[in-house]
């Protein structure tokens, strides 16, 4: 069959004008709000630029090569573009790239970093490659429940199981969950990659055995309501997952402690005269429309001042961590890249912290912060270590 | 490896250097009609320095420059139509100096216009530039090369006429200022120094703008949109020639389209107003409707057809969408107001010719002295059949402007060789001298303003 049979969008993916509107935050500031465009500076990794070139390479005007597939592939499916494109279609801009790289996906024309981490999660169940036996590192010497049939099931995710850093986060929102008296269990080996990154680099047939083989056990064990530390995680759960009759009760983290708060089933600590800003990531935010939960949470904390960078909510930048990125690292190595604009950003504030909610965003910023020499200045937490450590 | 890459790789740095052709084949593109023509390599220079040293290379290769901005004149007018070098000006997008107190700004050229409109909402909202109608991504010096307009276009005309000081880098490769600026003092005016500015209108066909100082006006603390609704077509240059007099608003505009049908074959006169108080403004607008144009709403010539309302950015993108086909394509002319009705009932024939939605504006520039009046053609780029109309429709258009005594503004290649075909010659031989003597080997965006 002829690509421009096979791909789903080819109706739509001329309207794009190029105008550049997907380029910028909300109120202009810049054009530098997506990521691949402000990290490349080429009309090439705009989106604009990358629906132009999905479209000449499907009508045969191009010939694939790895440098078309870097292209695609390094857009991070962050949506700033879907929030600014004043044009009718603009909620499938996202689509009409993940559509391309499925078709990359069919006829194996990948490049190699999104090939290996495709495969590592088949092989292995996570991206890094490593045993299931290992998803429980995390819990150090901490004593958590496999989950049978607690109230909550809380996924912890392939980046929370296996990153280091992640893991800090996920022990820390596992002991505030059981200082706050949570009835929840956990999967541990048993759990598996929950696909969102999956999905968006276009291996449809990974993203359903992960799924399926997730909601099986959740089936299994008789999971209803789950707290994910990812927003990524979140996102696969509570949106990808009905697909295939996975229908869960899902909550981020912080909505569950927003509620939690609320009901006073446990108090934030009191800091010390702190400044924090907060960064959104893209899977709580754009993708799911929570901007509130997590700021319910900072304000909640005593004796700090929650200041906003100039862009955020709906305008926030991406780290540059999405659709695998994190990973793959295909926006990575120049001061143009995402994650270290972004903590110069959230420097400008004055803030002492960095938070974030999101293991992706936790590794990409401190990354960031370490290679623009800020540690002294900017700590980067996730909100769960915030309200555990202090 | 090319020695050719090779060498401005070592300019730029291998990040913003590329003959892929995934980039050749983006950057053969505009959002236009145009025709498809291919660059040899596109580099994306961060400083003037960088752009001199790529501009020295392409003297000693034989290669032309095509500077580009935004990419939003929609006329082909940043198309490497020789091949060659195309270059990317977006990162030059600093901001330089905010000096208030004598109202201006100096920029790099590639700054976007969104993004000194941002800076300047945040950083002195008491002063604004003249905005273009165009998406947010056009940048400074490219509106510049094309003497574009924006909303402060009644009281203070081109936005071409705003600048206070130039730096360009010269075909040659050489660095020149222009204005105060060239004496070494700060960039507070153009004048009085003898004029050397040949480089508004010409397209980057004479040299680079790479920095600009560009004037400051004051912005009122309340903003707000009125409309005056006309039927007839006829009526337009008088009502505009009222309020021009009057001289209370910051921007006139008349627009006329198919779509949406509440604007089909009606005259929407849209009048910006600003005050700092609710006063001012009711003052302003006391005079313009109460004392002016009263009489033509008493007479049921026209209507209020909004009062008081929020100024909303134009996003002209939209147009592209009409024929679901993420394209349009539009002539500009200067012309005399007087000119407004032929103008507009040029549009409505050609385009129902071509089968597409008619979309006319018409934006008042000085104090009535000129019109930019627009014919937009929307296309589907799926569907050969209309591109074919709207180009069509274009060139047909292109040469009514000049029947009708207007000047074609921007025009794409086939607008410009119909437009020196009736200049006087003495004009055409003196563009020419200008062109040879700055641009000698013709590598500066060859194909663009060429006298044959």
């Amino acid at each position: 069959m002829e690509l421009t049979e096979e791909y789903k969008y080819m109706d739509v993916i001329h309207r794009c004008f190029r105008c550049g509107y997907c380029k910028f935050p909300q109120d202009w500031e810049d054009v530098d709000n997506c990521p691949s465009y402000a990290r490349y500076r080429l009309e090439s990794y705009s989106n604009g630029g990358r629906l132009w070139l999905i479209r000449a390479w499907i009508r045969g005007e191009i010939p694939w090569s790895e440098h078309l597939a870097n292209i695609v592939y390094s857009c991070v499916a962050c949506k700033n573009c879907e929030e600014k494109c004043p044009l009718s279609f603009a909620g499938d801009i996202v689509n009409m790239v993940v559509a391309a790289r499925n078709l990359m996906v069919e006829q194996g024309l990948v490049a190699p970093p999104v090939k290996q981490y495709l495969e590592k999660v088949q092989l292995h169940g996570n991206p890094w490659g490593l045993g299931a036996n290992k998803r429980k590192q995390w819990m150090g010497d901490l004593s958590v429940e496999s989950y049978q049939g607690q109230d909550y099931l809380y996924f912890v995710g392939s980046e929370g199981a296996y990153d280091s850093r992640a893991q800090k986060a996920t022990r820390a929102l596992a002991e505030i969950l059981q200082n706050a008296g949570v009835s929840f269990g956990v999967l541990g080996s048993e759990e598996t990659d929950d696909g969102n990154e999956a999905e968006l680099l276009g291996e449809d047939g990974l993203v359903e055995v992960l799924a399926e083989k997730n909601i099986s056990k959740f089936n299994e064990t008789g999971v209803k309501k789950i707290i994910t530390l990812s927003p990524h995680a979140y996102n696969a759960l509570k949106n990808i997952y009905p697909r295939f009759g996975g229908n869960f009760e899902v909550y981020h983290y912080t909505q569950l402690l927003a509620e939690l708060l609320k009901a006073e089933r446990f108090q934030a600590p009191k800091l010390d005269s702190v400044k924090i800003t907060f960064h959104d990531p893209c899977f709580l935010g754009r993708w799911n429309n929570e901007y509130r939960a997590p700021r319910k949470v900072l304000q909640a904390l005593g004796g700090t001042q929650l200041i906003e960078m100039g862009r955020n909510r709906e305008s926030a930048l991406c780290c540059g961590g999405g659709s695998a990125n994190y990973f793959m690292d295909l926006l990575g190595g120049s001061p143009d890249s995402p994650a270290r604009i972004r903590v110069r950003q959230a420097r400008e504030t004055g803030a002492d912290i960095l938070a974030v909610a999101c293991p992706n965003c936790l590794t990409m910023l401190e990354d960031a912060v370490k290679v623009e020499g800020f540690e002294s200045e900017l700590i980067v937490k996730d909100i769960s270590e915030i309200l555990n450590e202090y | 490896m090319d020695a050719i890459y090779k060498k401005l790789l070592d300019i730029v740095g291998e990040d913003y250097v590329s003959n892929q052709n995934e980039e050749l084949f983006t950057y053969s593109k505009d959002l236009g009609t145009s025709d498809p023509k291919w660059p040899d390599y596109v580099v994306a220079p961060k400083t003037t320095e960088e752009v001199s040293r790529i501009v020295k290379l392409a003297n000693e290769e034989n290669l032309a420059v095509v500077p580009l901005g935004g990419g939003l004149s929609l006329a082909g007018l940043a198309l490497p139509l020789k091949g060659g070098i195309e270059l990317d000006l977006k990162r030059m997008d600093q901001i330089l100096e905010l000096n208030e107190q004598d109202r201006y700004i100096i920029l790099e050229a590639g700054a976007s216009h969104g993004k000194l409109t941002a800076y300047l909402e945040k950083n002195t909202p008491h002063l604004k530039h003249s905005e273009p109608g165009a998406p947010p991504a056009a940048t400074i010096g490219g509106n510049l090369a094309i003497h574009g307009q924006g909303d402060l276009g009644h009281p203070y005309g081109f936005n071409s006429d705003m600048i206070n000081g130039l730096e360009v880098v010269l075909p040659s490769g050489e660095i020149c200022r222009f204005g105060s600026c060239a004496l070494g003092n700060d960039w507070y005016t153009m004048h009085p120094l003898p004029d050397l500015n040949m480089f508004m209108g010409w397209s980057g066909s004479t040299g680079i703008i790479t920095k600009v100082s560009l004037r400051l006006f004051p912005c009122k603390k309340i903003q707000e949109q009125d409309a005056l609704v006309l039927d007839d077509a006829d009526l337009v240059p008088e009502v505009l020639f009222k309020l021009t007099h009057i001289g209370m608003a910051e921007d006139i505009i008349v627009v006329s389209q198919e779509i949406p049908p509440p604007f089909n074959r009606l005259h929407y006169i849209l009048i910006n107003l600003a005050g700092d108080t609710n006063l001012e403004l009711e003052f302003k607008r006391q005079l313009i409707f109460d004392t002016h144009l009263s009489s033509y709403i008493q007479e049921g010539r026209a209507g209020i057809g909004a009062s008081g309302q929020d100024i909303q950015r134009p996003v002209v993108s939209k147009t592209s969408d009409w024929r679901k086909g993420g394209g349009f394509e539009y002539v500009g002319a200067i012309v005399p107001i007087s000119s407004y009705p032929k103008c507009y009932r040029h549009g409505v024939e050609v385009s129902g010719r071509h089968h597409i939605p008619y979309t006319t504006l018409g934006r008042v520039l000085g104090t009535g002295h000129s019109m930019m009046f627009s014919w937009t053609f929307a296309f589907n780029r799926a569907d050969e059949e209309t591109v074919r109309h709207a180009r069509e429709a274009l060139h047909e258009t292109d040469k009514e402007v000049l029947k009708m005594g207007g000047t074609l503004w921007k025009p794409a290649v086939f607008g410009q060789k119909i437009l020196m075909d009736q200049m006087d010659c003495a004009t055409l031989q003196l563009m020419q001298k200008v062109k040879h003597m700055l641009d000698p080997n013709g590598i500066m965006n060859p194909g663009n303003w060429e006298v044959s």
